[in-house]
């Protein structure tokens, strides 16, 4: 008796491994007592049967995909409500287990906790890195400290987002196969990542000291000039205002960005080729940026437009592909010589 | 069983006596068989109240669900400092309102000059703002749910919606610079009424000295589709 009455007490205690999932289920969850007559249908069931019955059980936990087989020979008496009770059981136990695998896994990738850190941030502290951003450093003989933060960055893409849109609808842009806010956010965020990424790679081959959050975060911020200039730019159309501002606002934050990076780095060549790229991608951006949504004088255009137009047209201003070579040229020779400019002085 | 007997409430304490505290002065007799169900209260509760939103008439559902959506739009209209928006969020007021937004800026199909944006394009706009601007919010640290944060956001166009309509109005009379301006006028103005609303109802659940960060996209948000609002033209 009284190894029958073991499952029988761990029925009522619950605590028994192999009674516990047959408990909480048969009341739903919401109860502290089995309710016995739910069971079976034969009232004389006896703890001899209990014990059958508890041996049942653990073959059944064993084999999962058992339980539904034997539905059908359910004929036994005193066992048939037990079994649909306990195909549900089991049933809802596996639920429960693939459940809470999928809420793992989930919790595990698509968790926004993994970039709440790089939130964590004060208005602030946001205000003095934007003015930071435009302020180039002098001291390149140890490594400068960049903030690895991804709000401010994120907000400035965003914002250039929101310029540029005005930008195109200043100009009366047309896309033919595409969207225009589509045009605007592939522009920015590629930009952004696309840049980040590649000057990365290149700070990897030369040997630089900057991860790749912190190469987000300082190309990012070098966004803040190019907001302002464009900003300024589309409302005020004068070329020279817009080169002066080129100069002086784009030169301020790629100088800054370079220094940063020169600190980083050792050695002529690297400095040179890592620094060089950098300047000219983010010159060429802001350049790009102006003359491809800007509102042109036709005559101009007319002179300028070449036979060949990308598929996906922004009619009549095209300007990219007409770019005179002489401004080109001038562009190149400008970041060659800031780069080389820094590059002699910090010897 | 022998459980019943154990769990008496103990009389000297000076708590509130728990459930079945008065249950150890019955005696039952032999006779009368002890079954049924102990339950807890609230669950028969809860089904109750499923089976009857399930049996009621379809019209029942939706003027309830209209008369939620149409209470929302009058607490967007004048925001205070409430939280109704936030207690029982529904999203068939944004959906509305996009859609709404969305038929209306969409240009003709047949020209050839698509400068309009789409209507899938005002929908992924606003939708995936939204997102942004809750997953941001969620990251600075506020204490608000993501259905919650979308329902606030997509409430808000409200102002913006009514000034679609207005634009459109005016823009049946004839084009020129009075025109611009009223529309101008018009469009900041319910610019303003969105971003304070919004900012009445999101601005509690985040970290006082972080409000600024989390206000700021909202603004850009809302310059957006006040900027598409604004430069829109028939065809």
């Amino acid at each position: 008796m009284a190894t029958t009455a073991a499952p029988a007490g761990g029925a009522r205690s619950g605590a028994g491994p192999e009674w516990g999932g047959f408990e909480e289920n048969i009341q739903g969850g919401g109860s502290a007592v089995i309710d016995m007559e739910n069971m079976d249908d034969t009232s004389g069931s006896s703890f001899e049967d209990m014990g059958e019955l508890h041996q049942r059980l653990r073959e059944e936990e064993v084999d999962a995909d058992a339980a539904a087989a034997e539905e059908e020979d359910g004929e036994f008496l005193g066992l048939k409500g037990f079994k649909g009770q306990l195909s549900r059981q089991v049933a809802d136990q596996m639920w429960q287990a693939g459940k809470r695998q999928a809420s793992r896994a989930f919790s595990l990738y698509a968790n926004i906790d993994i970039l709440r850190p790089y939130f964590d941030v004060e208005p602030a502290q946001v205000r003095s890195r934007l003015l930071e951003s435009m302020i180039p450093v002098k001291m390149v003989s140890f490594p400068q400290k960049i903030a690895g933060e991804l709000y401010g960055p994120l907000m400035l893409v965003f914002t250039l987002v929101a310029i540029l849109l005005h930008g195109m609808k200043t100009s009366d842009t047309i896309i033919r196969e595409g969207t225009l806010m589509g045009t605007a956010i592939g522009t920015c965020f590629g930009y952004w990542l696309g840049v980040s990424s590649f000057i990365y790679f290149l700070a990897y081959l030369c040997n630089a000291q900057i991860t790749m959050l912190q190469m987000l975060a300082l190309l990012g911020y070098g966004l803040f000039g190019h907001c302002i200039v464009l900003f300024i730019t589309y409302n005020i159309h004068l070329h020279a205002l817009f080169y002066l501002f080129w100069l002086l606002v784009g030169g301020l934050s790629t100088l800054r960005m370079v220094a940063v990076l020169v600190s980083r780095t050792v050695g002529p060549t690297q400095r040179l080729l890592l620094c060089g790229t950098l300047a000219a991608l983010h010159m060429l951006f802001l350049l790009y940026l102006h003359f491809a949504y800007h509102k042109v004088v036709e005559g101009i255009l007319d002179t300028l437009e070449g036979p060949n137009i990308p598929p996906m047209q922004r009619v009549p201003r095209d300007i990219p592909a007409a770019l005179p070579a002489a401004r080109l040229s001038a562009t190149v020779l400008n970041a060659t010589a800031k780069a080389v400019a820094v590059t002699l002085q910090s010897h | 069983m022998a459980k019943a007997a154990e769990s008496p409430g103990d009389p000297g304490t000076t708590t509130p006596r728990p459930l079945f505290a008065g249950l150890s002065d019955i005696s039952i007799s032999q006779d009368i068989p002890v079954e049924g169900e102990i339950t807890i209260p609230m669950r028969s509760q809860i089904r109750e109240f499923d089976s009857s939103t399930l049996n009621e008439s379809v019209q029942n559902t939706i003027m309830r669900d209209l008369k939620a959506v149409g209470k929302k739009f009058m607490h967007v209209l004048y925001p205070r400092k409430s939280n109704t928006l936030l207690r029982d969020w529904d999203l068939w007021g944004p959906l509305i309102l996009c859609v709404t937004l969305a038929l209306m800026l969409q240009s003709s199909v047949d020209s050839e000059k698509d400068g309009g944006p789409q209507f899938a394009e005002v929908f992924v706009i606003v939708w995936f703002g939204a997102v942004t601007i809750t997953l941001n919010s969620k990251l600075l640290g506020g204490n608000i749910s993501f259905f919650q944060s979308l329902c606030v956001l997509g409430y808000c166009i409200l102002p913006l919606t009514v000034a679609m309509l207005v634009c459109r109005l005016v823009l049946l009379a004839e084009p020129g610079p009075v025109n611009f301006m009223v529309r101008l006028f018009v469009v900041i103005v319910m610019f303003a009424w969105s971003i304070v609303a919004s900012t009445a109802f999101l601005a509690d659940s985040q970290p006082p000295n972080r409000k600024a960060l989390a206000i700021y996209p909202i603004f850009l948000f809302y310059f957006v589709i006040s900027w598409m609002i604004l430069t829109f033209t028939p065809q």
